[in-house]
């Protein structure tokens, strides 16, 4: 295959490149010529050992995305985006998949380390002494996604006791077909949006559960997304199934090293949650945001949907979105059984020039459904934040009901802050309600902070802070502490 | 399925109307606007609920020169009859679109002047008042001096088509209020047969004056009405308008306002009151063009039938409005099965000391008012009248002249019980 060529040459000159900033892993990878074309998709297909059902399905994707053009609605700008310019494929080399942590390659665990994802789960299991000021995590289960593939999954003997599955998608397309095969795209179907038919066509991979009937997962699972090599978009898919009676809380983070070019992010997970099923889902997103000039940073494109495909199904999403140059991500869930319920919990932050477009979509199908939409928007520098969401009833959603508040925090007089929920209903006995409002930081709380002794940074942490609690304490614990800290940090050079 | 921007449907039946020939550059931007873009489908954000499909496959004609006489005459004494007008207030008259000498009678205190072939267009980006720019032939404009209180006056629009003909007209008015100078204006639109009533309307409100704008549109069941407003509100002034919505099978009001000086104030409220299967849309952008401005809306849709009621109402505050005071509420009830409400109330704000809100409900009449008038002996159907006449009465009590919001409480009851037979 005369890729393999350009291959070994986009390889060596990666190597010779030298990096001004930190944080990069110098590590071997293997990586597809720029491009997309279908040869691009059947090498992917090919590298990950694929069923021919899967090529099929990604050249339909490819076809689709082909004859689609990129959405505009969303009030983001950005110079075109020129999709032969990036490498669809890059993953560390190896010899063989790693059987277990000692066959992972050094460098790459020493990034997650840096990074204080906890990899090591014997260490941790172990209770091994923790570097003094470290506090013991109740342990989590992580799936590493490095570039395009994912380097290590932990606890995995744990959860297979319990019955769970939690492994690399592309793993999962070996070894549960079936199940792969019956979910996969059934939510998010392949031409369901420009980025989302842009996923399917190139996905490399990401994480698969399936929960069985009846059984609550041990703990909580988690996936960790690094983008690391330069000119890769990453596509990760994450496809979660949660059978009767059964429930899951997953975590996902993210995180790029600091560049002047932007890099896409093109991701699409796919929730199903059975008859009395839970999903917790939560984010937080914090890949490289832009210098303070807006140069560089993530474009964060990402399709997440959920079908509450049961009977008192409930999906619940949580996400913090402080990083990405721009973010464009509604996470939404389709209300299918009688008495689903879905929430969405949001705090994104804008600082600099980043922009952001989020949201969720409600769509009420089935009885009785309920849904909470609690949205937190906080914009300084000269950022752009929107929130866009849409609450639909459809007729057959007698009783549903609906709650959105939408609050938007403008701190400085540069950036912008918009509010575009849509309403729809189609059913008499539905019930919307929907409030919004915008404000600055009140002078008032600002002098009463300022006045016992902090400093302006730390009464501004703290106002918004208290201005996201009510999305900050649906998130799992030790994430909580980590996205307050996280805000803290996305505001710095805001104020004063 | 996939997100290639839709074109609109053809415009041809009215460009074949556009000859071109006078040399107007609003007129041929309109007619190069409509020539691209055509009528809008709902794949245009701005009209995401609402599609002038049904329009591209009606061979609109322009108004005969003369209307039937009796057929006009008979519809404004209904419509007095019905709302309880004022018989001695002055009056302009639009028949067909043209204005009607004859039956008008113009008050004092202020001018009034007939659109002169096309001079007076302003150029609008938005597809209704390119429509109207593109085959304008007459309106008024109405002027009132500075520091004059010009008192209240009826805009009346009649339109009578002939049998098997469809009438498309597009009467473009003007108020321009002076410095301190005051109007009350009710603008009421009846009508009889297949038409579209396309009447676009500027409003120049100068330092410190106020207009009223009480709009009351009982169209024919069969005709469409496509209004624009675009208003212009100085330092201090206000307008404060009122849109009840009862007729026509598909109307669009749609508002432009902008707060281009210092203290001004914009209402854009009104009510939507639709049954069989009516789809009405208002629209508003309220532009806070400068610091320490107030605007206020509330909408409410009552909708019954097959119904569809569509509110999209946007606040744009400019990074230079500081101290803005911006709120806004929507409201709709549901009174069957299959009605159906679209709303999307948008706030777009640039600037940091402001106070933003709005707030959105839906829903059906609440079962524990219905049993709390039941248990003081008010039966089923009674009941539902108290609640929503309730319902509506937030909103209609912010008609800020007490006359013209009587008439709009009698149209509601109008509305209700004529609902009924």
């Amino acid at each position: 295959m005369p890729a393999i060529a350009e291959t070994r040459d986009a390889v060596e000159s990666l190597g010779q490149s030298t990096y001004k900033w930190g944080f990069e892993t110098e590590i071997e990878m293997d990586m597809a010529p720029k491009g997309l074309t279908e040869e691009t998709i059947r090498l992917i297909s090919h590298r990950k050992q694929e069923p021919e059902w899967l090529l099929e399905w990604r050249l339909k994707a490819f076809q689709a995305w082909q004859a689609m053009t990129e959405p505009t609605w969303a009030k983001v700008s950005h110079p075109p985006i020129d999709f032969q310019d990036a490498h669809y494929y890059a993953a560390p080399k190896k010899k063989a998949g790693p059987k277990s942590l000692e066959e992972v390659d050094p460098e790459l665990l020493r990034t997650y380390e840096k990074l204080g994802i906890p990899l090591h789960e014997q260490a941790l299991l172990a209770g091994v002494e923790l570097p003094e000021g470290e506090v013991a995590r109740p342990p989590v289960a992580v799936d590493a996604v490095f570039d395009s593939v994912s380097v290590v999954t932990t606890f995995r003997e744990t959860l297979a006791k319990a019955g769970v599955i939690f492994c690399p998608i592309s793993e999962a397309v070996r070894e549960h077909p079936e199940l792969v095969r019956r979910y996969l795209g059934s939510v998010v179907p392949v031409a369901d949006n420009f980025y989302a038919a842009l996923n399917s066509a190139v996905f490399t991979d990401g994480s698969f559960v399936y929960v069985p009937k009846g059984v609550r997962c041990p703990m909580e699972l988690s996936t960790y997304f690094r983008i690391n090599a330069r000119n890769t978009g990453q596509f990760e898919r994450t496809l979660i199934v949660v059978e009767d009676g059964a429930s899951v809380s997953y975590l996902e983070g993210c995180t790029a090293p600091m560049r002047d070019e932007n890099q896409l992010h093109a991701a699409v997970v796919e929730l199903v949650a059975m008859d009395d099923a839970s999903i917790k889902y939560s984010t937080v997103q914090n890949w490289y945001p832009g210098d303070e000039h807006g140069r560089g940073g993530i474009y964060n494109f990402v399709t997440k949907r959920g079908a509450c495909r049961g009977d008192r199904s409930k999906i619940s999403w949580t996400q913090v979105e402080t990083g990405s140059a721009i973010t464009w991500k509604y996470p939404s869930c389709i209300l299918q059984g009688d008495g689903a319920v879905g929430e969405f919990y949001s705090v994104a932050v804008t600082n600099n020039h980043q922009q952001a477009d989020t949201g969720t979509k409600m769509i009420h199908l089935g009885r009785n459904t309920r849904s909470t939409i609690i949205a937190k928007t906080i914009s300084a520098g000269h950022s752009d934040s929107t929130y866009r969401g849409l609450v639909r009833m459809m007729p057959k959603a007698a009783g549903a009901r609906n709650f959105t508040q939408c609050d938007s925090l403008l701190i400085g007089d540069q950036c912008g802050a918009h509010t575009v929920p849509y309403i729809e209903s189609r059913n008499l006995s539905a019930k919307i309600e929907h409030e919004a409002t915008t404000s600055k930081i009140s002078e008032d709380q600002l002098f009463y902070c300022r006045q016992r002794g902090l400093s302006e940074e730390d009464a501004v942490g703290l106002i918004v802070n208290g201005f996201c609690k009510d999305v900050l304490k649906e998130l799992p614990m030790e994430f909580a502490v980590e996205a307050q800290k996280l805000l803290q940090i996305s505001l710095e050079g805001s104020v004063g | 399925m996939n997100a290639i921007a839709p074109a609109g449907v053809s415009a041809a039946a009215f460009l074949d109307r556009y000859t071109g020939g006078d040399g107007n550059a609003t007129r041929a931007q309109a007619a190069d606007l409509l020539r691209r873009a055509g009528l809008p489908r709902t794949g245009v954000e701005a009209w995401k609920y609402t599609s002038l499909r049904t329009l591209a496959d009606i061979p609109f004609a322009g108004a005969p020169a003369q209307a039937d006489g009796v057929a006009v005459e008979a519809l404004l004494a209904d419509a007095v009859r019905a709302y309880d007008l004022d018989a001695d207030l002055p009056r302009a008259v639009l028949v067909n679109g043209r204005f009607a000498p004859d039956l008008s009678r113009l008050p004092d205190g202020l001018s009034v002047t007939r659109f002169a072939a096309g001079a007076d267009l302003t150029a609008h980006g938005d597809v209704a008042s390119a429509l109207n720019a593109l085959l304008a032939e007459d309106g008024l404009t109405l002027t009132v001096a500075p520091g004059v209180d010009a008192g209240r006056m009826m805009l009346l629009s009649v339109v009578v088509a002939p049998d098997g003909v469809a009438l498309s007209v597009h009467p473009r008015h003007r108020i321009v209020l002076g410095a301190g100078a005051r109007l009350s204006v009710l603008d009421l639109s009846v009508g009889r047969g297949d038409y579209l009533n396309n009447p676009v309307l500027d409003v120049l409100v100068a330092e410190g004056g106020h207009l009223i704008h009480a709009k009351l549109q009982t169209e024919d069941p069969a005709a469409r009405h496509l209004a624009v407003v675009h208003a212009e509100v100085g330092a201090d002034a206000s307008y404060d308008s009122f849109t009840l919505t009862l007729g026509a099978a598909l109307a669009r009001h749609e508002v432009h306002a902008r707060l281009k000086a210092e203290g001004g104030i914009v209402h854009v409220n009104g009510a939507q009151l639709l049954d069989g299967r009516q789809i009405a849309d208002l629209t508003s952008v309220i532009t806070h063009a400068a610091p320490s401005c107030n605007s206020r809306q509330t909408v409410k849709n009552v909708l019954t039938g097959h119904a569809r009621g569509v509110f999209q109402g946007k606040i744009l505050v400019e990074r230079v409005a500081q101290k803005t005071d911006g709120y806004q509420m929507n409201q709709a009830l549901l009174l069957s099965d299959h009605a159906e409400i679209d709303a999307k109330p948008e706030l777009e704000i640039y600037a940091d000391d402001v106070r933003c809100s709005h707030g959105a409900t839906v829903g059906a009449l609440d079962a524990d008012q219905l049993f709390y008038l039941r248990s003081r002996g008010v039966a089923g159907e009674e009941a539902r009248a108290i609640l929503v006449k309730a319902f509506l009465h937030d909103a209609v009590e912010l008609m800020g002249d007490e006359a013209l919001r009587a008439v709009l409480n009698r149209a509601v009851e109008t509305w209700w019980t004529r609902k009924d037979a």
